[in-house]
């Protein structure tokens, strides 16, 4: 890093291969979750009150396969993006055995939600309730 | 003040960014498990947002959504800074940027949820 050079992202790395490949992705899964997760909190959480937002109101929600494949892109991008994200701070802070140790626990977990959230997101029945009925 | 250490205004966008990365990430799991509930113990998910909208649960819902959006506007600071370095020269300039639009949305989304929130306790007419 040269000069006056701040930033507050991982150093973009010189090796190639998979640790650019992957640098690259975190920026553009980054900009697609802007859109994505922005999108979803400001419906969630300011037009619509959570306080009405029961199983059965996500159950309702999810009878509309766009909103099913805009939850699941959201996941996919989700899932990659933070555990990528905790990868690099787990590897700044630890290594070794410790290292191995945390980072398998750490792809475990996001295996675990990406099939439990996959499968949740397929197989939810649709609902019967018409909304608002 | 925390920008006086020599790490400057970069240091702090950079220890934010992690804090609220972090912390987006275990609401992450969270949230991942609390929809599989949906499916497979929609009882248990109804149960669960009776705790998330106690006041502790709603304070969190307002520092997640302030995480995020630090989060977001940050990480496209640091695409911009690292796909146009000549820009980095403003980093300190855009990270103001972030928190004069961190400011300008989340005050009218401040006012919502606990508007929203106000209104379910009662104390505000719906």
């Amino acid at each position: 890093m040269t000069g006056r050079y701040s930033r507050s992202g991982r150093v973009k790395p010189h090796s190639g291969g998979f640790e650019l490949t992957v640098w690259y992705l975190m920026r553009l899964s980054g900009i697609a979750l802007f859109v994505l997760v922005l999108t979803h909190y400001l419906i969630m959480h300011v037009l619509y009150d959570p306080a009405e937002q029961d199983s059965l109101w996500v159950t309702v929600r999810w009878s509309s396969t766009f909103w099913r494949a805009f939850d699941w892109t959201m996941l996919m991008l989700v899932l990659f993006h933070a555990f990528m994200g905790m990868r690099t701070i787990v590897s700044d802070y630890t290594k070794g055995g410790a290292r191995t140790l945390i980072l398998s626990g750490l792809y475990l977990v996001a295996l675990g939600l990406f099939v439990i959230g996959t499968l949740v997101v397929m197989t939810l029945p649709v609902s019967r309730v018409v909304p608002g009925a | 003040m925390l920008v006086r250490y020599r790490g400057g205004e970069g240091m702090v966008a950079w220890a934010f960014h992690r804090i609220s990365g972090v912390a987006i990430w275990a609401f992450v799991v969270l949230h991942v498990v609390d929809i599989f509930l949906v499916g497979a113990a929609p009882d248990a998910y109804d149960t669960l947002l009776v705790i998330y909208a106690t006041p502790i649960g709603i304070v969190l819902e307002w520092l997640l959504g302030a995480a995020v959006l630090y989060h977001a506007l940050n990480g496209l600071r640091i695409i911009v800074i690292d796909f146009w370095p000549a820009l980095s020269r403003y980093h300190r300039q855009m990270w103001y940027l972030n928190w004069a639009i961190f400011a300008a949305v989340g005050l009218p989304v401040t006012w919502v949820i606990f508007g929203q929130f106000a209104r379910s306790m009662g104390w505000w007419p719906r």
